[in-house]
């Protein structure tokens, strides 16, 4: 089982780091995204007024959409943001409105935080690859976790214990073995809940067993969708968007999220008023589907059973949307000792076989050094320069938000590509300083450029993590690899 | 180093654990989906829940079985059964079911 959990682990850790840096920062996704558009600021909105001018603006670009989507503005993001698309496959066409215009807004063009929560499961590749890869890695890690506590059969009495003077090699055991089992709960359920977050794409074989060729119909029987209605194929008129708003709240008590719209151009087209989570766990939200022609409901999304709602429970708990702040910060604090075990033992892959006296590293050891440098310190220098690439690159750009993705996988390239030049001695201390300072630049571009003082939450995480950075930097400066005593080293779990 | 027929049996581990977990978790899903007496879209949620923990549970086991050959068999075995229990539960009435 040791070699299992060493070896299932390094495969997919790189990918991993990954997955874990950019779902922890996903927590504060919205708050990223605010960071990101400054130009939008707190204003109350007209939601009614809002979505009819959204959907006369969608009526313009694509009245012979597949569907539009249409998240309606609150006080605290007041941007109506719109998708349209053709095909079910996409492109998926996206767009910032101005609630009070209905035209694009002028706020500065951004990916946002919706960035790094796309990256965290698709890993901006086409999104079946991105996710099919993300699930074989999280698979990987659950197995990787269960093997792990089996490894440890004094997992208690490890937990208490922290060698760090008695070799290089016993404190990065110790330091994997800390965060790997303070927050093992979280490990095991964000990882099981992930998966379930996926499942109709992984696991779609009970639908196609119970529902044969009718796969939406569990959606609707299960109480996660409205009953949806087939095509007329003839051309029909859209009741303004506001008009069923209005009935929404009406019918529902609150404003509804998001408008979800079929077949704009068709006489069945429908309109589905999906409504905020309700209080508690469940990623579950509330539907009411409208004929689009008459504003008439014909559905709602109804019962939704116990093994259904414990789906949703899992989904819930993956998302922490129900998680106000202290419990945020909790989640957060877990997913970043997430990232922290897993490059605590990526790093102690390399240090327990550092060859000892002169004999050469060998091939395989110099290149998962190289991935680990580049991946560990390679991404917050990508991440530091998303941001940066916000503040620097002029407003009026085109294709802003592609280049501030360009910035982000340039600078991680540039980094991983520097340090994997570089002398091994002091690559670390170096490219840790490097992403140190290059995140460390945020806060200060930032009060140099925008300046307002709703930012300083930000601008203080962006502080307190640079500060990190540079504090890791220092350490691996004073702790070179040959410090590990002869004679301590534990038998090689590969063998073992 | 070790030589190739341990890592043969190594490469033989990983892609029995993968195809041959994968293929148990999703017959499973299947069959739950069909027998447990739930309601359809219950019984379809239940097996898609509880497949994930079937396929770490082979995955383990694939691992920690004693030869290759035992996990092979044991698993072909596992699969066998559950795909026949699938068929009574009528799942290959026609085409195209899993």
């Amino acid at each position: 089982m040791a070699w299992l959990h060493t070896w299932s682990g390094l495969v997919v850790g790189w990918v991993l780091f990954a997955i874990f840096v950019t779902g922890t920062a996903s927590y504060y996704r919205t708050d990223i995204s605010r960071w990101m558009q400054p130009e939008l600021t707190e204003t109350a909105t007209d939601p009614v007024a809002a979505a009819t001018r959204a959907g006369a603006y969608l009526g313009r670009v694509m009245p012979d959409a597949l569907g539009w989507s249409v998240k309606l503005p609150t006080a605290e993001d007041p941007a109506v943001e719109v998708f349209w698309w053709k095909d079910q496959d996409g492109p998926y066409h996206r767009a910032l409105l101005d609630p009070a215009t209905g035209e694009r807004s002028k706020a500065r063009d951004t990916k946002g935080g919706d960035f790094l929560y796309r990256f965290h499961f698709e890993l901006s590749l086409p999104p079946l690859w991105g996710r099919w890869i993300v699930s074989v890695c999280a698979m990987i890690l659950l197995v990787s976790l269960i093997s792990g506590v089996v490894t440890h059969r004094r997992i208690f009495a490890d937990f208490f214990t922290f060698r760090r003077d008695r070799s290089a090699q016993r404190g990065w055991l110790d330091a994997h073995n800390v965060v790997g089992v303070l927050a093992l709960p979280f490990h095991l359920m964000i990882v099981y809940t992930g998966l379930v977050t996926l499942a109709p794409m992984l696991m779609p074989w009970g639908v196609q067993a119970a529902y044969r060729h009718d796969g939406l119909r569990y959606y609707t029987e299960a109480g996660l969708m409205p009953q949806m209605r087939a095509p007329a194929g003839r051309p029909g008129t859209l009741l303004p968007l506001g008009e069923i708003v209005s009935r929404a709240i009406a019918a529902a008590g609150e404003t509804p999220e998001t408008l979800w719209v079929t077949m704009p151009g068709d006489a069945a087209a429908t309109v589905t008023a999906i409504f905020e989570e309700a209080p508690g766990l469940a990623h579950l939200h509330p539907q009411i589907a409208y004929a689009g022609d008459t504003g008439t409901e014909y559905a709602r999304t109804g019962h939704v059973g116990a093994a259904t709602r414990t789906g949703a429970v899992m989904i819930g708990l993956h998302e922490a949307h129900f998680a106000a702040a202290p419990l945020r910060l909790l989640f957060f604090l877990c997913g970043t000792m997430g990232a922290a075990t897993v490059a605590s033992g990526l790093v102690l892959w390399t240090v327990a076989r550092a060859p000892k006296g002169a004999s050469p590293a060998g091939l395989g050891l110099r290149l998962v050094r190289i991935l680990n440098l580049g991946t560990i310190t390679g991404l917050p220098t990508g991440l530091a320069a998303y941001f940066l690439a916000n503040r620097l690159l002029p407003v009026d750009l085109a294709d802003r938000a592609d280049w501030e993705v360009r910035g982000f996988f340039a600078a991680w390239a540039l980094a991983a590509v520097a340090s994997a030049l570089y002398p091994p001695a002091r690559a670390w201390p170096v490219a840790l300083g490097v992403a140190a300072v290059a995140v460390l630049a945020i806060p200060v571009t930032d009060i140099l450029t925008v300046g307002q003082a709703r930012f300083l939450g930000f601008d203080a995480a962006m502080l307190v993590l640079g500060v990190l950075l540079a504090l890791g930097a220092r350490i691996a400066a004073r702790r070179p690899r040959t410090l590990r005593a002869p004679g301590t080293s534990i038998p090689r779990t590969a063998e073992a | 180093m070790p030589d190739l027929t341990c890592r043969l049996a190594v490469a033989g581990r990983v892609a029995l654990a993968a195809f041959g977990g994968y293929a148990v978790a999703a017959l499973s899903a299947a069959l739950m989906a069909l027998v447990l007496p739930f309601s359809r879209a219950e019984a379809v949620s239940t097996g898609t829940l509880a497949s994930f923990a079937i396929l770490a549970a082979v995955v383990i086991w694939v691992f920690a079985a004693r030869t290759l050959a035992r996990a092979a068999l044991s698993l072909g075995l596992l699969a066998a059964l559950l795909a026949g229990a699938l068929w009574l539960a009528g799942a290959f009435t026609t085409a195209g079911a899993a």
